[in-house]
């Protein structure tokens, strides 16, 4: 029946695909949100300005390196091309980890340098950073799980999958969560 | 891969549901796959009324506690005392503590498990594949999700009733600092946080619906169902959605840095707030009022989410019963889009008080009043729609038409709070409570008894009693009056909004009777739901069968489908469509399906 199904395209958007957007417009309300929260904050009392830690500059360039080997992933299982395929959607999976593992490290180092995250003596400019952050990477780990499970599937010998649509789904996210990064930083580091 | 069959069903070739031949769907389906995780929409459906239901009845009974306690402040209720216990009512009194708590909860349940699922979570899930002519949800599995989070949030909200401390008491709107503070009242406690948990959950299940409510409109309609040919219910269900993702998350933000001042020590919304028994809070320049911005940032929105299906369906059931095209359909839609781009603009309205800057109120006053003109547009189209009409009174045209005398009441008095000038008087005062309850709450109420009077034999293939019914109606509409009128008079006199016991008061005092009336009325309205829905679950079984596949001669694609519909919808192929949904009354025909072919010597719309 699955075969019988993917004959029968008639040129418009799956409907998984166009949630998926939905939802991105969704995601995007829920940190503009936050984004205004940090600027309406910011504009009264008590406002503590920081250094960024050297870090996050290292995991944006982790986080970008990762969307090019995603794009690389899709163009080889589109051209069916398995063990560039399997190598490269590992390569994204290990970056997705490694992101969140430096945005971790990052927020070791405000803490060694003396800045309070949370709790008694903390400053708002920093608990956003937690809470912003903190969600972008929730979000990041989302797309890891939805990676692992493209990654374990393609490994998979029992069923050889050639539908694109999950792979294409999961790549449309990762670029999304990308480009929120980017937009985040970006916002954090210019409006202090 | 039941799933993959609904998605491409629509489109071509295929058409099995559940690897079944089209012509029989009595596939083997079990209690629990049939009844409790139903992915078919028509069940979920059902599930978001039934629950919607007895969380209206819980809310109600809350309004009817704390209406007693206003409208007989001096009485003693010692049998209350052994059904609710000490927390709820001491000495015959429903204590202050438990005042505010069902204040708080029957706002919360109301707009959002009532008037949110129980509204536009049933008609979405009823009509829109129904009326699209589309087998199912663009998702049914994100669609049962958005049930089951539904009703863990109900779960988790039931249950803060029952903590010690009572639950959240902080108002439905959640202010801190009373929402970020344990120790600011009992209620801030474990109530505040179960019912943070119940909002998060209920969140996620609008998203999920919302989500698919967007895909199925547009990605699975059948073919020649273009969009100006769909009927109003699926375009104001539509805009709906659209509110509900754009707004929901903006809240979650606001609950998650409100978690965060309550959990971790922020100081988002909290300042050094002195409280009495605890001391200064070592918290430093939060702002309060960033929190107010981002709850009406969806606070506003979220009462279009709950008119909206209520306007869609009443034009769709207007139009039926009316025997006539809907007025003006194109500035129908139009009026629509226009009130859910301006929801987004105006919520500063909710804060004209709180030192917002005069110049920038008044440019929300602005945008406020601008609202008036899509909503004339509507009201006029739709008494245009009756005038002259071959009206058919049905309980759901009863309804539809109460509605429309409801929403115009209620409308007028919005004019009046959307000015800063003349809020500075009334904010916070029982017209606050009487404009809102009658444009809101009790119209969209109406909106909802229209659409399960109306829709009714298609959910269950039997009619509901239309003498219930009409005393239903009348009961309700009289009271709905009789309650909600006078407290203008209250609210215009300055009565606030929100206090215990206005009897030691001298300045409303004499409100005394007044009060006593409201509550009296309020009792007799509640109770006479009780009839609706003795007349809907008694209907369920023992009705009068539904013989004829369209009952109402109605155009629409849901009464081409089966009595009984199952999984799926339509056996065989999905009809197409030719026609927009209110050609009534058209060449000397009555009514022509949109299923009709449009003849070569048929006359324009």
């Amino acid at each position: 029946m699955m075969t019988a199904m993917s004959t029968n395209n008639t040129g418009k958007i799956h409907p998984y695909k166009f949630t998926l957007w939905v939802a991105i417009g969704s995601l995007c309300m829920m940190f503009a949100g936050l984004t205004s929260a940090y600027i309406v904050r910011r504009n009264q009392s008590n406002w503590l300005e920081f250094e960024f830690p050297i870090t996050f500059w290292y995991s944006t360039f982790v986080i970008l390196l990762s969307s090019v080997t995603m794009h690389l992933a899709v163009k080889n299982f589109k051209a069916r091309e398995r063990i560039n395929y399997k190598n490269l959607i590992s390569i994204t999976t290990i970056l997705g980890i490694l992101f969140v593992v430096l945005q971790y490290f990052a927020f070791q180092s405000l803490n060694h340098s003396g800045i309070k995250l949370m709790g008694q003596g903390s400053n708002p400019s920093a608990s956003f950073l937690v809470v912003i952050i903190g969600l972008h990477m929730l979000h990041v780990a989302g797309g890891i799980i939805a990676l692992l499970v493209v990654f374990f599937k393609s490994f998979s010998t029992k069923v050889k999958n050639y539908n694109s649509v999950p792979l294409e789904i999961t790549a449309t996210y990762w670029y999304f969560v990308d480009i929120l990064w980017i937009y985040l930083f970006l916002f954090l580091l210019w409006i202090k | 891969m039941s799933n993959e069959a609904i998605l491409h069903g629509s489109s071509a070739a295929v058409h099995e549901v559940h690897g079944d031949h089209h012509h029989e769907h009595h596939h083997h389906e079990t209690f629990i796959s049939k009844y409790v995780f139903s992915q078919d929409h028509k069940m979920i459906a059902k599930q978001f009324l039934i629950t919607g239901m007895v969380w209206a009845v819980l809310g109600g009974l809350m309004s009817v506690l704390f209406r007693l306690q206003l409208g007989y402040p001096d009485a003693h209720f010692t049998w209350l005392e052994n059904i609710l216990g000490k927390f709820w009512v001491k000495d015959g009194r429903i204590t202050p503590e438990a005042y505010y708590a069902l204040v708080t909860t029957h706002g919360t349940v109301l707009v959002f498990f009532v008037l949110t699922a129980g509204l536009s979570g049933t008609f979405a899930n009823f009509l829109i594949p129904l009326q699209v002519g589309a087998r199912d949800m663009a998702s049914p599995f994100m669609n049962m999700l958005s049930y089951w989070f539904f009703f863990g949030a109900s779960v988790v909200m039931l249950s803060s009733m029952f903590v010690e401390t009572g639950p959240f008491s902080g108002g439905w709107t959640a202010y801190p600092p009373l929402s970020a503070l344990g120790s600011a009242s009992p209620g801030s406690k474990t109530g505040m946080d179960l019912w943070i948990i119940a909002m998060a959950l209920f969140v996620v299940s609008s998203l999920l619906g919302g989500l698919n409510y967007i895909a199925t409109v547009l990605n699975m309609r059948t073919k020649g169902m273009s969009m100006t040919r769909l009927p109003l219910t699926i375009w104001a269900l539509f805009f709906t959605a659209v509110l509900g993702v754009l707004s929901f998350p903006v809240l979650l933000s606001g609950f998650i840095l409100l978690i965060f001042d309550r959990n971790f020590g922020t100081s988002f919304y909290l300042s050094d707030i002195f409280v009495n028994g605890v001391g200064a809070l070592p918290n430093e320049g939060g702002s309060a009022i960033l929190f107010q911005h981002l709850f009406w940032f969806l606070g506003h929105p979220e009462v279009y989410i709950i008119l909206l299906p209520a306007m869609g369906m009443v034009s769709e059931i207007l139009s039926v019963n009316s025997r006539k095209p809907i007025f003006g359909y194109m500035a129908m839609i139009g009026s629509l889009f226009a009130i859910a781009i301006l929801a987004f603009l105006v919520w500063a309205h909710h804060m004209f008080v709180t030192g917002l800057n005069p110049f920038l109120g008044s440019i929300f006053v602005l945008l406020t009043l601008l609202i008036a003109v899509p909503s004339a547009i509507k009201v006029f189209n739709w008494l245009t729609t009756l005038w002259r009409g071959n009206i058919r009174f049905t309980p759901g045209m009863m309804f539809a038409i109460g509605f429309v005398s409801l929403f115009i009441s209620g409308g007028l008095t919005g004019i009046w709070l959307g000015n800063s000038a003349l809020d500075i008087h009334l904010h916070d005062t029982y017209f606050v409570i009487a404009h809102f309850h009658i444009v809101m709450g009790v119209a969209s109420m109406f909106g909802m008894f229209a659409g399960i009077y109306h829709w009714y034999p298609k959910m269950y293939g039997r009619h509901l009693n239309n003498t219930l019914g009409y005393i239903h109606f009348w009961i309700t509409i009289a009271g709905a009056y009789l309650i909600f009128w006078p407290m203008h008079y209250e609210g215009l006199a300055g009565m606030p909004r929100r206090y215990y016991d206005y009897s030691i008061w001298e300045s409303f005092k004499q409100f005394g009777d007044l009060n006593r009336f409201i509550s009296t009325v309020a009792m007799i309205v509640f109770a006479t739901q009780l009839l609706f829905l003795f007349n809907f679950f008694y209907s369920i079984f023992k009705g009068r069968k539904v013989t004829a596949k369209n009952p109402y001669n109605s155009n629409t694609l849901e009464w081409t489908t089966p009595i009984r519909p199952g999984h799926g919808n339509w056996p065989g192929e999905i009809p197409e469509v030719y026609r927009w949904a209110y050609d009534y009354g058209k060449d000397g025909r009555e009514f022509i399906p949109q299923t009709e072919p449009v003849g070569a010597d048929e006359s324009h719309h």
